[in-house]
C-alpha cells in the first residue's frame, strides 16, 4: 500500500460511514413493507409490485443514472467536448419514447405475472425459443454493465490514493464493498436498492447542486471556464472536438442519442424498476418526473468542463503512458472541496454504483431463473424454488463481474459494454414492438435479432481508435462513407443494426406467411395491455399483502409457496 | 379488498387464459370488447401525438448546434438543451394530465 491514501483520512473515514450506513438499510430492507414470505419472486424479485410514486422515482432514477453514467458522462466532456453531451437529448426523448409502451407491458405483466421481458416474449409469440434469445441478450447485455459500476468506485477509491502494488490489494475495497452488496441483495431482494436509492439520490443531487453553483464561482464564471475549454480543444490535434459539434459530428450525435433511448427499457434492469411499480399512473407520473435527473446528468456533465477550467490532469491509467480520464471528476472534487465535503461526494459516487449493481444482478438472475432454468431445466419449480434459484444467480453473477475487473482490463467490460448496448437494441421488434403489434412472424423474429446480432458485431469489429492504437471494437460510430454515401457523418452502429433487422423481420414474416409456416399462439389480448391495478384477473390483492396463488394457474403462480 | 369494476370481467372468467396454461382457453363470447371497450378509447387519445414534439426537437441538432445567444456565459448548444428537458416534462405532463381527465380513475 502506498501512503497517499493518509492525506485522504477525511475523505475514507466519511466514505466508509456512509457506506456501513447503506449497508445497514440493505439489510433492514427485508423488513419494509415486510410480505409475510419473501418466498417469491415478485416479493424478492420485485418488490412485492407495490412500489408507488416517490419509491419507483427513486429506484429507477438510481438504476438508469448510474456511476457509469456519472464518472464518464464528464469524462467523455473534458476529453472531446460537445460530442459527450449527447446524454442529455438522450435522456430527455426516452421519456416520451417509451411513455405508451412500459404502461401496456407493465398491464400484460401485472395480469400475467411476467417477471422478465423475455417472459412476455414467450407469450405473446409463442415461443421459448425467441424468449431463449431476449433472455441471453438481456443478460450479456447486463454483465459488462454490472462490472461496470466497479470501475466507477475504483475512479473514485484511485482519487483517494488508495492503490495498490498487486491486482488484488488494489481491489481489496472493491471486492469488500460488493461483497456485502451481495449478501443484502441476497436477503432483501429489490427492497435493498429502492431503499438504498433514497440515500444515494439525495446525496448526488446535494452534492452537485453545491458543486454546480460553487465551481463556476470559483473559477471565474461560466465564461471563463468555456473559455478554457474552447482553448483546450483549439490547442488538441483531434479535429472532431470542440464546445459545438462539427457538421459531421451531428448525425452521429442524433443517432447515438436515438439508439441509446431505444434501448436503455430494453435493458432488463430498467424493466424490473418498471414491474415493480403499483399501477399504471405511476409509471406515467414518472415519465414526467424523472427528467429531473436528466437536469442532475447535464449539470454532471458540465463538471468536465469545470475540471478544464480548474486544470485537472487525470491520473495515468493501467498502462504505462496512458490515461484513466474517469479519474477527472472524482480529482475535481479532491482539489476544490474540503475533504469533508469531497468525501460526501465520493461516497455519493460509490453508492450510486451499488443501487444499480444490485438491480441488475436482481435482473439477471431473474432471466436466468425464468426463461432458461424454468423453462428448460426444471419445468415444474414452484415459486419458493425459483427464489432461491435467483438469490444464487444473483450472487455468482457479481462475483463474475468482480472478476471481470480484477482479472482482465477494465478496458474489456468497456467494450463488453459498448458491445451490450448494440446487442440489447436487437431485441426491439419482439419487446417494444410486440407490445403493439402481433403481426410478425416468431421465425421472422428471431432471423431479424440474429442478423441484427451479426451485422452489429461485425461493424462493431472493424472500428480501430486511433486515440489508442487498438484495431478493432475502438467505439461505435462507423463512418457513412463506408456505406458509399459521399460524407464524412458517422453514424451509430446500434441504429444501422436495428435497421437491418427490422428489414429482416418484415420481409420474412410476409414470406413466412405467405408460406403458411405455423406461428405460435399469442397468450395475451387486447384487454391485458389496458388492466390496471384493481384488475380482478391477476388474484393479487394489494401491495402489503403476501401473494395469494390464483386459481387455475398451474403452471406459473399457481403452486403454494414452501411457506404454509 | 378491491371489487371489480362492472365492466370487467369476472375472475373466473379469465383464469384459463394463462399463455403457459397446459389446458387451452376457452373462449368466453362477448368478453373481449367489453374489457377492450372503454380501455381503447383511453389509449387511442389524439393528444399522445403531442408526445412525438420532445423527441423530435432535441433530435434537430441544427436547432441549437450554436455558440450564441450565451445564458449565464454558457452556449446555447448547452442551455438549450438543458431547456429542452423542460420541454419534455411540459409535454409528458400535459398529455398524462389531459388523458388521465379522460379517463376518471376507479376507486377501490
Amino acid at each position: 500500500m502506498s501512503g497517499v491514501w493518509r492525506q485522504h483520512l477525511t475523505e475514507l473515514v466519511i466514505v466508509s460511514a456512509l457506506f456501513l450506513l447503506v449497508s445497514a438499510l440493505g439489510f433492514v430492507a427485508a423488513r419494509w413493507r415486510a410480505p409475510r414470505s419473501m418466498a417469491h419472486l415478485d416479493e424478492w424479485g420485485l418488490g412485492g409490485r407495490g412500489l408507488g410514486g416517490w419509491t419507483t422515482w427513486f429506484l429507477i432514477g438510481g438504476d438508469l443514472y448510474t456511476a457509469y453514467t456519472f464518472v464518464p458522462v464528464p469524462a467523455l466532456l473534458f476529453g472531446a467536448g460537445a460530442a459527450g453531451f449527447f446524454a442529455v437529448p438522450y435522456t430527455v426523448i426516452v421519456y416520451p419514447l417509451v411513455y405508451l409502451a412500459l404502461v401496456r407491458l407493465w398491464s400484460v405483466s401485472h395480469r400475467h405475472g411476467f417477471v422478465t421481458p423475455a417472459d412476455f416474449v414467450r407469450a405473446r409469440f409463442g415461443s421459448p425459443t425467441l424468449a431463449l434469445a431476449v433472455a441471453l441478450t438481456g443478460i450479456v447485455a447486463t454483465m459488462p454493465y454490472i462490472a461496470l459500476q466497479l470501475v466507477g468506485i475504483e475512479a473514485v477509491l484511485k482519487a483517494m490514493g488508495v492503490t495498490g502494488e498487486s491486482p488484488l490489494a488494489r481491489h481489496l475495497p472493491t471486492i469488500v464493498a460488493f461483497a456485502i452488496l451481495a449478501a443484502y441483495t441476497y436477503q432483501s431482494g429489490l427492497r435493498a436498492p429502492a431503499l438504498i436509492a433514497f440515500v444515494k439520490d439525495t446525496l448526488i443531487y446535494l452534492v452537485i447542486v453545491v458543486a454546480v453553483v460553487y465551481l463556476p464561482y470559483r473559477l471565474g464564471g461560466w465564461d471563463r471556464v468555456i473559455a478554457a475549454a474552447e482553448a483546450k480543444f483549439a490547442a488538441s490535434p483531434h479535429p472532431d472536438d470542440g464546445i459545438v459539434l462539427t457538421t459531421g459530428g451531428q448525425v452521429q450525435y442524433v443517432t447515438l442519442a436515438l439508439g441509446s433511448a431505444l434501448a436503455l427499457f430494453l435493458y432488463p434492469h430498467c424493466l424490473t424498476g418498471v414491474l415493480a411499480s403499483r399501477n399504471r399512473d405511476v409509471i406515467k407520473r414518472n415519465m414526467s418526473a424523472l427528467p429531473a435527473y436528466s437536469l442532475l446528468l447535464g449539470l454532471i456533465a458540465l463538471l468536465g468542463y469545470l475540471a478544464i477550467a480548474a486544470g485537472v490532469e487525470p491520473l495515468p491509467g493501467t498502462t504505462p503512458g496512458s490515461v484513466d480520464s474517469n479519474t477527472v471528476v472524482p480529482l475535481l472534487f479532491d482539489q476544490e472541496f474540503p475533504d469533508w465535503f469531497a468525501g460526501i461526494a465520493f461516497a455519493a459516487i460509490g453508492i450510486g454504483a451499488l443501487v444499480p449493481a444490485a438491480i441488475m444482478s436482481i435482473a439477471a438472475a431473474n432471466l436466468f431463473t425464468r426463461n432458461i432454468y424454468k423453462e428448460y431445466l426444471r419445468p415444474r419449480a414452484t415459486p419458493a424454488e425459483e427464489t432461491r434459484v435467483s438469490q444464487i444467480t444473483s450472487l455468482l453473477v457479481k462475483v463474475g463481474a468482480v472478476a471481470c475487473v480484477v482479472f482482465l482490463d477494465p478496458q474489456f467490460s468497456i467494450d463488453l459494454q459498448l458491445i451490450g448496448g448494440v446487442l440489447i437494441l436487437q431485441t426491439l421488434p419482439a419487446v417494444a414492438l410486440g407490445l403493439f403489434t402481433r403481426w410478425f412472424h416468431r421465425g421472422a423474429l428471431l432471423a431479424g435479432w440474429a442478423c441484427g446480432m451479426g451485422f452489429g458485431l461485425w461493424l462493431l469489429y472493424q472500428i480501430p481508435n486511433p486515440a489508442t492504437g487498438r484495431a478493432h471494437f475502438g467505439g461505435s460510430a462507423v463512418p457513412l462513407a463506408r456505406f458509399g454515401v459521399d460524407t464524412s457523418a458517422t453514424v451509430y452502429v446500434g441504429l444501422l443494426a436495428v435497421l437491418v433487422n427490422l428489414v429482416v423481420v418484415v420481409v420474412l414474416t410476409v414470406l413466412l406467411r405467405a408460406a403458411r409456416v405455423p406461428d405460435g399462439r399469442d397468450g395475451t389480448e387486447p384487454g391485458d395491455y389496458l388492466a390496471d391495478e384493481d384488475d380482478p384477473r391477476t388474484g393479487r390483492a394489494p401491495s402489503d399483502e403476501a401473494p395469494a396463488p390464483p386459481a387455475g394457474h398451474p403452471d406459473q403462480r399457481g403452486l403454494p409457496a414452501a411457506a404454509p | 379488498m378491491h371489487e371489480p369494476a362492472p365492466h370487467e370481467p369476472a375472475p373466473h372468467e379469465s383464469a384459463a387464459r394463462e399463455p403457459a396454461a397446459r389446458e387451452p382457453a376457452q373462449p368466453t363470447p362477448g368478453r373481449a370488447p367489453r374489457a377492450a371497450a372503454p380501455a381503447g378509447a383511453r389509449e387511442r387519445s389524439p393528444w399522445h401525438w403531442l408526445l412525438l414534439l420532445p423527441i423530435a426537437v432535441p433530435l434537430a441538432t441544427p436547432l441549437y448546434n450554436r455558440v450564441e445567444p450565451r445564458l449565464f456565459g454558457l452556449p446555447a448548444f448547452y442551455w438549450l438543451q438543458l431547456a429542452f428537458i423542460l420541454l419534455g416534462v411540459g409535454t409528458t405532463t400535459l398529455v398524462y394530465r389531459v388523458t388521465v381527465r379522460r379517463m376518471p380513475r376507479r376507486h377501490r
